[in-house]
């Protein structure tokens, strides 16, 4: 289970001042659900899965991740999270799978249990033929898997997916989309970053609606359209955000 | 302290390591080859042109002489000396080196000579020429020899003994061991510089690699989502980088001792040794010794390069922040090499030029236990503090996720 509670984060910008990037956000994410992020570029939505994943620390208030506070415990929070983004690259020099083992041992996984887990994970994604290969003659569907299965290793029962499909072709973005609504339905807490509405209406169980920093709206999908009276989701995302974006803007 | 997890990251540095060309280019083939190449490879060129410029035969123009027949005919007569006719354009054939040497004989040098006049023999050359220096030895030799010769009948026609002339000799003994003097100091002295300049190059690839690069490829965010904590992701990373520049300097340590080996077994002498004649070794204490001094340097050197580079958000960038670093490194390395320069204790506080000036010392056989104490201890605490600011550095995030 995730639960922010009143994340903020504020960055110094030499040339802009303070910049409130994240600010005084609260939501909860359930196992078995998939609380889905929406926000424009620039919206918050990066710092706050970061924030989550204990790679930046809140300026204000915390988060409880899988029982453990981001803060007090950053280490234990990463160690029952898995987290994923197109920022999150391979080591070009290792193979496939020494980039899993690496983690996998990071995680502090036995060589036994490692072993017997990657096994159990290349079989899955079906790896098995590039598992020797070096990371960077791999292709981008290749690459999407290792970055999977390095996710997976040590069976985390929280995911962070941030903009996971960003640039990637169709297939290999469907190929994820699968693997984010497989987590769901082994019971793992998933929470999802995107800009892409259609993979919102698709995935998610919970849609939490992001903007200069701040949470302006969230609920399911219908709970959203009988709130703001639209049936798209892009009109409601529209209506939502306008006030702020303008803001933004003007700022 | 999680050894587990500084070994875990450790080891996949070095698997990395091991796969980069740049890497090994750095740590293991510019140290093997350097040493070879400056003294079997580079003394050979050196010792095999300068005896080739000796066996030729200069080509020499005589301005003058017309009424001193003798004294031309000797010249004449000089072996490996060829005497071309005089060019009018004399000075520009010597700035252009077509020709090494004119000589310019006096009018009525040998009246002169009988009379007992007072007279000067020029010889036109080109200094710093190789081919003019030794043509204007041969030259100088000859006309001394004949002074001698027209100073000696002199006496003789006096009934003079030649000793009045030279009533005592001079002569300068050198009681220090031979392996501890002359040319062996400014041996010392390169030694100590190239090991401190190679132990600083063989970290610094590494050190961009694994901070700069990492952020460049992407990376960074990967290693960071991962429950290892900063602290032992320095350390991991901070031992793979002084892996590199130990291992560089170790086998520059061991190539030029085999190198020199090789070197003297061959006669080949290295391009110090001059005419001495003596031969340049370093036993195996005194690489040990060298070795060991530079085991507290390559912990700065580390810590250093990973603290700065950490900082740069491309190699790219990174590169532009070492680049200061290296003249930081040279000039104090190069400086231990000026004759005079000792050791003192205040000397002894100032990195590099310490470890340089000492492995100076080390390198002929002379341990100072006080100075090698504090500068060891003194390397030391800089090496602590500059790694405690690199582990400071991969704590802030404005470093980090530098855009």
């Amino acid at each position: 289970m995730i639960e922010a509670r009143g994340l903020s984060k504020r960055f110094q910008d030499k040339k802009r001042g303070e910049i409130r990037a994240v600010d005084n956000v609260s939501f909860t994410c359930q196992p078995g659900k998939i609380y889905g992020l929406l926000g424009a570029n620039g919206a918050g939505k990066t710092t706050t899965l970061r924030m989550l994943a204990t790679i930046l620390e809140p300026t204000d208030g915390t988060a409880i991740v899988c029982g453990h506070d981001v803060i007090e415990e950053p280490e234990k929070v990463r160690s029952c999270v898995g987290f994923l983004s197109t920022a999150t690259a391979l080591y070009p020099r290792l193979t496939a799978q020494e980039m899993v083992e690496y983690f996998g041992r990071l995680n502090g996984l036995d060589e036994a249990k490692l072993k017997k887990r990657i096994d159990e994970l290349f079989n899955r994604l079906d790896m098995n033929d590039f598992r020797d290969r070096r990371c960077d003659k791999l292709s981008t569907g290749m690459k999407q898997k290792t970055s999977i299965a390095r996710t997976l290793v040590h069976d985390p029962p929280v995911m962070i997916f941030d903009e996971p499909t960003l640039g990637l072709d169709i297939m290999t973005a469907r190929n994820i989309i699968a693997f984010i609504r497989e987590c769901r339905d082994r019971g793992k807490t998933v929470i999802f970053s995107t800009h892409i509405m259609s993979e919102v209406e698709k995935l998610c169980d919970i849609i939490g609606i992001i903007q200069s920093g701040k949470l302006l709206t969230e609920g399911t999908l219908a709970q959203l359209r009988e709130k703001h009276g639209e049936q798209d989701l892009e009109e409601i995302f529209v209506k939502v955000v306008a006030p702020h974006y303008v803001t933004t803007e003007a700022n | 302290m999680s050894m587990r997890n500084i070994g875990i990251v450790y080891r996949k540095e070095l698997t990395e390591a091991l796969r980069d060309r740049r890497t090994l280019i750095t740590t293991f083939i510019v140290p093997l080859l350097l040493f070879p190449l400056l003294s079997v490879g580079f003394g050979a060129v050196i010792a095999a042109m300068i005896g080739k410029a000796k066996e030729e035969s200069p080509k020499i123009m005589i301005k003058g002489g017309e009424d001193s027949p003798n004294i031309v005919a000797g010249l004449k007569k000089m072996e490996k000396i060829q005497i071309v006719p005089l060019d009018p354009d004399w000075k520009n054939q010597i700035i252009n080196k077509q020709v090494p040497v004119v000589v310019e004989i006096p009018r009525g040098f040998e009246q002169n000579l009988a009379e007992q006049k007072e007279q000067t023999v020029t010889i036109d050359d080109y200094e710093g020429d190789l081919k003019s220096e030794i043509a204007k030895g041969k030259i100088e030799k000859y006309f001394e020899d004949y002074r001698d010769t027209v100073v000696k009948e002199r006496l003789a026609a006096r009934n003079i003994p030649a000793v009045v002339l030279k009533p005592f000799e001079v002569k300068p003994q050198n009681v220090a061991p031979p392996e501890k003097s002359g040319g062996a100091l400014f041996f010392g002295g390169f030694i100590a510089y190239i090991v401190v300049f190679l132990c600083l190059n063989g970290g610094m690839h590494p050190a961009m690699d694994l901070t700069a690069g990492e952020k460049e490829r992407g990376t960074m965010e990967t290693i960071l989502s991962s429950p290892i904590s900063r602290a032992h992701l320095v350390f991991g990373k901070f031992l793979l980088v002084l892996t590199t520049a130990l291992a560089t300097a170790g086998l520059s340590v061991i190539s030029m001792g085999v190198s020199f080996a090789i070197a003297n077994a061959l006669h080949t002498k290295p391009i110090q040794e001059g005419d001495s004649g003596m031969s340049f070794h370093i036993g195996f204490g005194a690489a040990l010794s060298v070795f060991i001094m530079a085991i507290p340097l390559a912990v700065l050197f580390a810590s250093v390069l990973l603290t700065i580079s950490s900082f740069a958000k491309s190699y790219k960038e990174a590169q532009s922040y070492i680049m200061p670093i290296m003249f930081l490194v040279i000039i104090p390395a190069i400086a231990a090499m000026i004759p005079g320069v000792e050791l003192t204790p205040k000397l002894a506080l100032i990195p590099i030029l310490n470890v340089s000036l000492l492995c100076k010392e080390l390198v002929i056989g002379t341990y100072h236990w006080n100075f090698i104490a504090i500068i060891f201890a003194s390397t030391c605490v800089y090496a602590a503090a500059a790694l405690f600011l690199a582990i400071k550095m991969f704590q802030r995030e404005d470093v980090l996720f530098r855009t």
